[in-house]
């Protein structure tokens, strides 16, 4: 049967000619030409509006943009590379979302094609707009947060990561000096000049010793306590768990300088009242010797940490069935190996992805390290404190030292090991599992 | 050894333990209260028990010239009452889509949130303060609540979105939906009343968040009349340690007892709000 194209057949079919791939093929040449083709003369203008003016109003900055991330600006003085760096990064994020719409734009003159071809009938304007609504709910929601996301977080960590490759520093800051793209240079100075090579693996080593050992000692305690009052013959346990709370209840930036009060080298309660009546001597140097710092630092950590913890495993092993440990007294099991074989795999299993979380938590306390002893005591010869973990080391080295360029390198080191701990996060999340409906 | 006094020696034990536990958290909180209390700001000349028992730095917070506590206290309580209302808002229709929906960019979204929000606000300092300069909002408390409500995006959303998966049944919206309710209807009168636990604990965290962080308002305020209450209090102690410390101990117990009440009073609430995002999302 033969029917002329765009001409009723018997079924009132009009759109068996209709060419999907043309209606692509128009989309990819300009936008919402497809859409013409498809009879949506509404959205192929929409389309071929907002086409014409991202070019005319975006087309020379986007040009812009990329002259200037490629050069980060030419004439000292009067190109700011920063600013031109910054200005670049915005460009190349506004031309994805152009992208992504011109994606769409190809995708959507398909699927519309395909369906008159189907259905032989354009939709009606109520019916469109009624698609539009219910197919853009979740991207109109999600938008605001979205930008917002994308200035505050986005683009921030995107120019800081960027910043690792140029020389950015007190000698080459803008705008009397150029800043320029430096290649991996400041990694192999990172790894191969003495200065910079010891005070970043200092750092390095003592940040992977503080934040296993601090988050280990909180979890444990934590555990350790409340299985403890969890036990059937201790009374008045709501009070207890008051009481036990109750770091965490106090801000912990005030604990934190309450401590540092405490621990003073000269006039510190710690010495005074405890160190120097018990042991005599003139009491510890908590605040000069990097070691007893180190061992202030771990000890705070634990007292500010293990609260929440212990209310995390309380209520944890409150759920815990019974029945377990009554099958495990008729066969005999001793406390330990109740404990070993039920009660911490319970435990563990329900709480993982928020223990990894406390790790991710110490590996950037910032906090603590700054506000109690802010990384030192100083060490020889190098660019870091005594007691500096990599963030706070960023942080020096930044509003310290202005060494941009290097802050940046080391972050993205840390960036590193953080994306180690997020991959067991992630492995630890079902949530990817179950999958929207609509 | 017989079992009544095996058992006997176990539980004594146990409190032996926690009595030695509630001493370490007294007592550096006793101690601070005690400062508050001591006259004059040498901690040289303090003792634990105020030979002098006085409210002079309590007064001197509210009444002194010099004194701008109540200015702080004020900032601190427009930005935390600001991130709290902008935060939740933000927040929910964010995990609303990405609970409910199935959209282009879903997956790559949740994955993105998870990797963001292991990425601290600090990571990005620079970035933070040049751009808040192009936009004329370095040093203004509204550019500290636009970093305040976009930072905590990531976290949140995950947190709220995990709720809603685990706790509210799709079939719920289902049925809301065969009745005609449209997006906006199914929101307003299924999902949102049944957040109310897990909002009110997003609420909580971003009312107390901006209160005592101090690293990004010293990035982002310079001016001391703009100062946060921890800005505020840290400074009383950064620049001349042994001479404020008795006043910082004052302003500090005078926030710090409100916020432990609350905490305190919700604690369970808030735990199981975390549990419930987190070890099921």
């Amino acid at each position: 049967m033969y029917s002329a194209p765009h001409t009723k057949d018997e079924n009132g079919h009009r759109f068996k000619n209709h060419h999907p791939a043309l209606a692509m093929t128009l989309s990819i040449l300009f936008a919402g030409l497809g859409q013409l083709y498809n009879r949506r003369w509404m959205k192929g203008l929409l389309f071929i509006l907002l086409e014409v003016s991202f070019i005319y109003e975006f087309g020379y900055d986007i040009q812009l943009g990329f002259w200037g991330i490629a050069t980060l600006g030419e004439i000292p003085g009067l190109d700011d590379s920063i600013q031109l760096l910054v200005f670049g990064i915005f460009m190349i994020i506004l031309l994805v979302f152009a992208i992504g719409l011109y994606i769409f734009n190809i995708v959507d003159a398909r699927k519309q094609a395909i369906l008159l071809k189907e259905n032989g009938k354009l939709p009606g304007l109520k019916e469109a707009l009624r698609a539009f609504y219910d197919k853009g709910f979740p991207y109109f929601i999600t938008l605001p947060g979205l930008i917002l996301l994308i200035f505050v977080v986005v683009f921030p960590l995107i120019f800081s990561l960027t910043l690792a490759f140029t020389n950015y520093n007190l000698y080459h800051s803008p705008p009397r000096h150029l800043v320029d793209w430096v290649g991996f240079s400041n990694f192999k100075q990172l790894f191969s000049e003495d200065v910079w090579s010891n005070s970043f693996f200092d750092v390095l080593s003592w940040t992977i010793v503080w934040t296993i050992v601090a988050t280990t000692m909180q979890i444990v305690l934590g555990l350790f306590l409340a299985v403890i009052v969890n036990d059937k013959r201790i009374k008045l346990k709501k009070t207890i768990r008051t009481i036990l709370i109750l770091p965490w209840a106090v801000p912990a930036f005030v604990s934190i300088l309450i401590f540092k009060a405490m621990f003073n080298d000269g006039f510190g309660a710690i010495n005074n009242d405890i160190i120097i009546p018990l042991f005599g001597g003139k009491g510890l140097p908590w605040l000069l010797d990097p070691f007893y710092t180190k061992l202030a630092l771990i000890m705070i950590q634990t007292w500010l940490g293990f609260p929440f913890l212990f209310a995390l495993f309380s209520g944890v092993l409150q759920s815990a069935s019974q029945e377990w440990y009554e099958a495990a007294d008729v066969d005999g099991g001793s406390k330990w190996q109740k404990f070993r074989y039920i009660t911490l795999p319970h435990v563990l299993y329900a709480t993982a992805p928020l223990l990894i979380t406390q790790y991710a938590g110490n590996f950037n306390n910032f906090n603590i390290i700054y506000l109690f002893n802010n990384g030192k005591p100083a060490v020889e010869g190098q660019y870091a404190g005594g007691t500096d973990i990599l963030i706070s080391w960023v942080y020096k080295l930044t509003f310290d030292n202005n060494q941009y360029g290097m802050a940046a390198t080391v972050t993205i080191i840390m960036g590193l090991f953080i994306s180690i701990i997020a991959f067991f996060q992630f492995r630890h999340t079902r949530a990817f599992k179950e999958e929207g409906q609509i | 050894m017989q079992p009544k006094w095996k058992s006997r020696i176990e539980v004594t034990c146990i409190y032996l333990i926690i009595i030695i536990m509630a001493v370490i958290i007294f007592y550096p909180l006793l101690w601070t209260v005690m400062m508050s209390f001591n006259q004059g700001s040498s901690l040289y000349s303090s003792t634990l028990i105020p030979k002098h028992f006085s409210f002079e730095h309590y007064k001197w917070l509210f009444t002194s010239p010099e004194s701008d506590y109540l200015l702080w206290y004020k900032n601190s309580m427009i930005v935390s009452i600001a991130n709290t209302v902008l935060s939740v808002i933000f927040t929910i229709f964010t995990a609303y889509a990405f609970s409910r929906y199935q959209f282009f960019g879903r997956k790559y979204g949740l994955y993105l949130f998870l990797l963001l929000q292991m990425f601290p606000v600090i990571f990005s300092m620079v970035a933070i303060y040049i751009f808040l300069i192009q936009i004329g909002l370095a040093n203004t408390l509204l550019g500290l609540i636009i970093v305040y409500v976009g930072g905590q995006i990531p976290f949140n959303a995950w947190l709220v979105k995990g709720y809603m998966d685990a706790s509210i049944p799709k079939e719920l919206d289902e049925a809301a939906r065969i009745d005609g309710a449209g997006h906006l209807r199914v929101f307003w009168s299924v999902i949102l009343p049944l957040c109310k636990p897990i909002l009110s604990v997003v609420a909580l965290f971003n009312f107390m968040a901006p209160l005592f962080d101090f690293l990004l308002p010293t990035i982002v305020i310079s001016d001391p009349k703009k100062y946060t209450l921890a800005v505020g209090l840290y400074n009383f102690v950064n620049n001349q340690f042994s001479n404020n410390f008795t006043q910082f101990a004052a302003g500090a117990i005078l926030i710090a007892v409100p916020v432990a009440i609350l905490y305190l009073a919700l604690q369970r609430f808030l735990i199981s709000g975390l549990a419930a995002g987190g070890t099921k999302g």
